[in-house]
C-alpha cells in the first residue's frame, strides 16, 4: 500500500493561494536557490497587493511611497487606459531594491504564478541587487525607504509652506533634469541617516532664521573684484566651481544663486532618486536575464523534485515563454530586444560553454569553456559587470547566430539603412560590439556639460553638448529645458553645441534668444 | 522563512492625489473639453462620467532628447532571413511607426481618459458661480436618511443597546452559573461569624471549606465577566433613501431666427442646471422640450436645439402647448412640474398680455416653479441689467413675478447670470418637506 502517495510531496495543488502555501513555497525555493544556485539575498518581504495598488504603485514609479506631482498622476491614466483596454497585462510583481528587499504579489495571481514570481523576483531580482557592484557603489538598499518618506514628507511640508505652485515648478524643473542629475564617475555621496537629515534640516532652518540682508552689502576683497579676466582667472573659477560639471542638478543644487534652502533641498532629493535608478537603468538586460535565468532553473529543479505537479509546470512554462518572447526584427510587434529574452538567451549559454562547449566556444571564451562550473562564471558576471561589459564579453558567435542578429547602419540623410554586418565570421566581433555600445548609457544620451559661468558678471550659465556622430537634440524639448534650467539658475543660460571629434562649434540656443 | 504583509486592506486610490494635480495643471484645457461635451451631448448626460482626450498642452515633459532624424547610428536586431553585408534597405515612411526601427514607443500623449461624474461637475460649476452649498447639494447623489433596522454585533459606542446588551449578558451569567454577590457575600458573613482559635475540628473544616469555597467562587466570577464582549449588541441603522416623486421638467425656447449660437449654448446651461437640482431630488425626471415660433411644438433634444425655424414670435402657444402637455400626461397631483423657459424676449405685441392671463389663471398654479431667462448682448447687459424696462414679455412676467412667489426671471448676458434666477430653487432646499 502506498502509504505516502507521490502527492503528499507537492508544495501546493490547484490555483488558489493561502499564506501557508506561499511561505512552504518560499522556503522550498529558498533552498534550491542557496543549495544549488549559492545565491545570496538580503532577507525578503512579501506583500500582498490588489491590481489597483499595483496601478499605484506603476504610477509612482514602482516606489512604495513617493512625493505627489501631476506627472505621476498622467502616468497611472495612461497604465490605466492600458490596463482597462486590456491592451497590456500588469506586471505579476514588482520588487524593490531595499533591505530587507520587498517584493509586491498580486492577489490576482494563481498559486503556480505566485511561484514563479517568488523565484523570478524575491530571489533572482534580489541577488542582483545585493552582489552587483553597480548596485553596491551607487546605492544604499538600507537607506532608500527612510529616504523617500523624508522626501515625501519633506516636499507635502514645503507645498503646505510656500504653495503647491511654487513646489510644482522646482518640481517640474528637476525633473527635466533627472537624466543630468547623476553622477556618473565619482561615487555619490552616502545618503545621510535620518539623524543627519534633521541635522541638515536644522541647519537649513536656521539659516533662514539668521539671514541677514546687510552681509551680502559688504564689500568685496580686492581679489574677488578684479572684472578684467585672463585665461588664467577663468581657470581658477573653473576650479572653484568644479567644472565642467556633467551633474547639471548638483551644480544648480550648490552654486545657484537665487534658490532658497528648501528649494534646494528638493533639487537633492530628485538627484538622489535619479541616482538611485542609474544602475537599474544600466543592468536592464543582466538583471532581467538573471532573474529569468533563476526562476528558470528553480521552477525545473522543483519538478525534478516532485515538489510542483505537471500542470503547475504547464502553467509555469507558459508564462515563461511569454515573458521571454521575441519577435524577428519584421514582426510588427517588435519593439527592441527583449532584455528578458537576450539576458536569459546569455546565460543559459554560459551554462552551455561551461558544460558542453565547441571547438568554436573554445577559442573564443578559453577562460571558462569546458570548466564545468557554470555557476562560479555566473556569479562571477552577475556580480562584476553591467549589460555593456557584459555583452561584451559573453555574447558568443552561437548565440548570434541563433538570433540570427544582423547590424544596420542609418544615416539620416540617407532614404536606405545599410546592412554593416550580419552573422558570419566577420560580422561577430562588429555585432558584438555594437550591441554592447547600444546598451552603454553613456554614448546612448547626449553629452552635455556646465563649462562655464561668471558668477561676477552676468552670471551667465554655458552648457556644453558634444556631438557625436551628428545626433543632435530635439529642439522643442531641448529649449523648453533650457527654459527650465532659466528658472533654477535665475539668468540667461546658454546650450552650444560642439562637434565631439573635431571641436567645431555647431549650433547655439540661448534662453535670450528664445525670448526674443 | 519571509515576512508577508496582507496589503489588500490598505487604502486604494494612493496616487489621487497625483490625479488631482494632474487635473488642476490641465484645468483649461479639460475645461473646455467638458464644457464642448455638454454643448453637443443631451442635458441629461451632464450628470454623468466624460471620456476626454489628453491634453496636450502644459502636459509634455522635456528633456534633452536626441532627435530621432539626425546623424549616424546603427541598431543590432534579430531575425536576419536573408540580408548579406552591403544591401541597401529602403527605410520606411516618416512617421509610418515602422518596427523596423527600434526605439519606437507608443505616444503616451495622445489617449484619452474618463473624468468622474465629481470631476465633471466642477467643470461644469466653474464659471457659473455657484455658491458652495449649491455645489455640494448637486453633486450628491441620493439623499437618505439613517433608519433603525435591528441590531448589529458591531459599532459604534454610542450605539449601544444597553437593555440589549445586559439581557445577553444575564442569560450568560445564569447559563455559566457565575456567582451571585450575595452567595459571596453569605459566605464572608459566615467566615466573619466563626471564630478560627479555639474552635473544634468540625469548625476549623467549616472555615477551610469555606474559604477554599470562597476562592472557587471569586476566581470564578473573574473569569466569568459580568458584561463580555459577546454579549454588547448595537442598534444598526439602514441608510433609508428618501422617498422621491417624479418630476417633469419643461424646457421652453424660442428657436426663431434671433436665437443664435451663443444664445442657446447659454440657453442650455440654464436646462442643464435645472435638470441637475431636479435629478437630484427625484427619482424619476422627465424632460419636455417645446420650441415655439409662432407656433409651439413638441420635439426631441436634438430638433430642439439644432434646427432653427423661420417665423414670428408667439410665446403664449408655447405656453399653452405646455398646458396641454400637463393636461394629457402629467396631472400635477402625481408629478412635481418644473419649468424653464428661455429667449430673447422678442414676442408678438398683443401676446404679452395673453401671456400673462394664462401664467396666472393656469400655469402657475400647476407649476412648482417657473424660471425665466431673457438672453441678452453683452452690451446690452449694461444698459437693461438692472432695470425693469425691457420687452413687453419681460413687463408681463414682472407682474407674474410679483404675484407668484415660485416665479423667478432675469435677463443673463453670460453663464455667471445663470445662478441668480434658481438662488430661491437652492435655498428651499433644505426644508424641502421630507414626506
Amino acid at each position: 500500500m502506498p502509504k505516502h502517495a507521490p502527492r503528499s510531496d507537492l508544495l501546493f495543488s490547484g490555483s488558489d493561494w493561502n499564506f501557508q502555501t506561499l511561505s512552504r513555497t518560499c522556503d522550498a525555493i529558498e533552498t534550491i536557490a542557496k543549495e544549488q544556485l549559492h545565491l545570496d539575498v538580503y532577507p525578503v518581504q512579501m506583500e500582498i497587493i490588489s491590481s489597483e495598488q499595483m496601478l499605484d504603485a506603476y504610477s509612482s514609479i514602482g516606489m512604495p511611497l513617493m512625493y505627489r506631482h501631476w506627472s505621476f498622476g498622467k502616468h497611472f491614466l495612461y497604465q490605466q487606459l492600458l490596463y482597462r483596454k486590456a491592451g497590456r497585462g500588469l506586471a505579476y510583481e514588482l520588487v524593490i531594491n531595499s533591505n530587507p528587499c520587498i517584493v509586491y504579489l498580486m492577489e490576482e495571481n494563481t498559486m503556480a504564478l505566485q511561484a514563479l514570481v517568488t523565484a523570478h523576483a524575491a530571489f533572482g531580482h534580489n541577488h542582483f541587487f545585493k552582489n552587483n557592484y553597480l548596485f553596491q557603489q551607487w546605492t544604499d538598499a538600507g537607506a532608500i525607504l527612510g529616504y523617500l518618506d523624508f522626501a515625501k514628507s519633506f516636499i507635502a511640508r514645503c507645498e503646505e509652506r510656500h504653495g503647491d505652485a511654487a513646489v510644482e515648478s522646482i518640481l517640474d524643473a528637476a525633473h527635466a533634469l533627472m537624466e543630468q542629475g547623476v553622477f556618473r564617475y565619482r561615487r555619490p555621496p552616502k545618503l545621510s541617516s535620518e539623524k543627519q537629515r534633521e541635522g541638515l534640516r536644522e541647519r537649513l532652518e536656521y539659516e533662514e532664521r539668521s539671514y541677514n540682508d546687510l552681509w551680502r552689502t559688504l564689500p568685496r576683497t580686492a581679489s574677488d573684484g578684479k572684472s578684467d579676466e585672463t585665461h588664467d582667472s577663468i581657470a581658477i573659477r573653473k576650479k572653484a566651481l568644479n567644472l565642467p560639471e556633467e551633474n547639471i542638478l548638483y551644480f544648480l543644487e550648490k552654486n545657484s544663486l537665487i534658490l532658497e534652502p528648501w528649494q534646494r533641498e528638493i533639487l537633492r532629493i530628485v538627484r538622489v532618486i535619479a541616482q538611485y535608478f542609474y544602475p537599474q537603468r544600466q543592468t536592464k538586460v543582466m538583471n532581467e536575464g538573471c532573474a529569468t535565468f533563476v526562476h528558470y532553473t528553480i521552477m525545473h529543479a522543483l519538478f525534478d523534485r516532485g515538489r510542483i505537479s505537471e500542470g503547475t509546470m504547464l502553467e509555469v512554462l507558459r508564462n515563461h515563454s511569454n515573458v521571454v518572447f521575441q519577435p524577428a526584427f519584421d514582426d510588427p510587434r517588435f519593439s527592441g530586444i527583449n532584455p528578458y529574452a537576450l539576458g536569459l538567451d546569455m546565460m543559459q549559454d554560459i551554462q552551455r560553454i561551461a558544460t558542453a562547449p565547441t571547438a568554436e566556444d573554445r577559442d573564443w571564451f578559453p577562460e571558462f569553456a569546458g570548466t564545468g562550473d557554470w555557476r562560479a562564471t555566473l556569479l562571477d558576471a552577475w556580480a562584476n559587470h553591467r549589460d555593456e561589459s557584459f555583452i561584451r564579453q559573453y555574447l558568443s558567435p552561437a548565440l548570434i547566430r541563433k538570433w540570427r542578429m544582423f547590424l544596420l547602419s542609418d544615416t539620416a540623410e540617407e532614404s536606405f539603412y545599410n546592412v554593416a554586418s550580419i552573422h558570419n565570421e566577420r560580422g561577430y566581433e562588429k555585432i558584438r560590439a555594437a550591441l554592447a555600445q547600444s546598451y552603454d548609457i553613456g554614448t546612448n544620451y547626449s553629452d552635455i556639460q556646465i563649462v562655464d559661468v561668471d558668477l561676477l558678471g552676468q552670471r551667465h550659465l554655458r552648457l556644453q553638448h558634444k556631438v557625436t556622430d551628428g545626433v543632435a537634440l530635439e529642439n522643442d524639448n531641448c529649449d523648453a529645458t533650457l527654459r527650465h534650467i532659466q528658472t533654477l539658475w535665475g539668468y540667461e543660460v546658454s546650450l552650444e553645441g560642439v562637434d565631439a571629434q573635431s571641436g567645431a562649434a555647431l549650433y547655439e540656443r540661448s534662453t535670450r534668444q528664445m525670448s526674443e | 522563512m519571509p515576512i508577508f504583509i496582507d496589503r489588500r486592506l490598505n487604502p486604494k486610490d494612493k496616487s489621487l492625489g497625483n490625479r488631482q494635480r494632474f487635473l488642476r495643471r490641465v484645468r483649461t484645457e479639460l475645461k473646455r473639453s467638458v464644457q464642448d461635451q455638454i454643448r453637443s451631448g443631451k442635458i441629461a448626460d451632464a450628470d454623468g462620467e466624460h471620456s476626454v482626450s489628453m491634453p496636450i498642452k502644459g502636459t509634455s515633459e522635456p528633456s534633452f532628447r536626441d532627435a530621432k532624424d539626425s546623424g549616424h547610428r546603427q541598431y543590432v536586431l534579430p531575425g536576419n532571413k536573408h540580408f548579406t553585408p552591403g544591401d541597401k534597405l529602403a527605410k520606411p515612411n516618416q512617421g509610418g511607426g515602422s518596427g523596423s526601427s527600434p526605439g519606437l514607443q507608443p505616444s503616451e500623449d495622445d489617449f484619452r481618459f474618463v473624468l468622474s461624474r465629481e470631476e465633471v461637475l466642477d467643470l461644469f460649476f466653474e464659471d457659473l458661480e455657484l455658491p458652495d452649498m449649491v455645489k455640494l447639494n448637486l453633486k450628491e447623489i441620493l439623499a437618505v436618511k439613517p433608519r433603525r433596522a435591528g441590531f448589529s454585533v458591531s459599532g459604534s459606542p454610542t450605539n449601544i443597546n444597553i437593555a440589549r446588551t445586559m439581557r445577553n449578558s444575564h442569560g450568560r451569567r445564569i447559563a455559566l452559573r457565575r456567582p451571585k454577590r450575595e452567595e459571596v457575600e453569605a459566605i464572608i458573613a459566615e467566615l466573619a461569624g466563626l471564630k478560627p482559635d479555639g474552635a473544634d475540628g468540625a469548625v476549623r473544616q467549616r472555615i477551610a471549606w469555606l474559604r477554599t469555597e470562597l476562592d472557587r467562587l471569586e476566581r470564578r466570577r473573574r473569569v466569568i465577566a459580568f458584561v463580555d464582549p459577546v454579549d454588547i449588541r448595537f442598534n444598526r441603522f439602514d441608510p433609508q433613501p428618501l422617498p422621491n416623486a417624479n418630476a417633469v421638467m419643461f424646457c421652453l425656447m424660442d428657436v426663431s431666427g434671433s436665437m443664435g449660437e451663443r444664445e442657446k449654448d447659454l440657453a442650455k446651461r440654464f436646462f442643464v442646471l435645472l435638470h441637475l437640482f431636479l435629478k437630484r431630488r427625484y427619482n424619476r425626471t422627465d424632460i419636455v422640450f417645446i420650441r415655439h415660433t409662432h407656433q409651439a411644438q413638441e420635439v426631441d433634444e436634438d430638433s430642439f436645439f439644432y434646427s432653427t425655424q423661420s417665423g414670428g414670435t408667439v410665446v403664449s402657444t408655447a405656453l399653452e402647448e405646455m398646458h396641454r402637455i400637463i393636461r394629457e400626461r402629467y396631472p400635477s397631483r402625481e408629478w412635481n412640474i418644473y419649468a424653464a423657459q428661455a429667449s430673447d424676449g422678442d414676442n408678438l405685441a398683443t401676446d404679452s398680455e395673453h401671456c400673462l392671463a394664462l401664467m396666472d389663471s393656469e400655469i402657475m398654479r400647476l407649476c412648482q416653479y417657473f424660471a425665466y431667462v431673457e438672453i441678452i448682448d453683452e452690451r446690452e447687459s449694461e444698459i437693461f441689467g438692472s432695470t425693469d424696462n425691457g420687452t413687453s414679455l419681460w413687463r408681463a412676467y414682472r407682474t407674474v413675478k410679483d404675484r407668484w412667489p415660485n416665479f423667478d426671471m432675469s435677463r443673463i448676458a453670460k453663464a455667471a447670470d445663470i445662478y441668480p434666477v434658481f438662488r430661491q430653487l437652492f435655498t428651499k432646499q433644505p426644508t424641502v418637506p421630507r414626506d
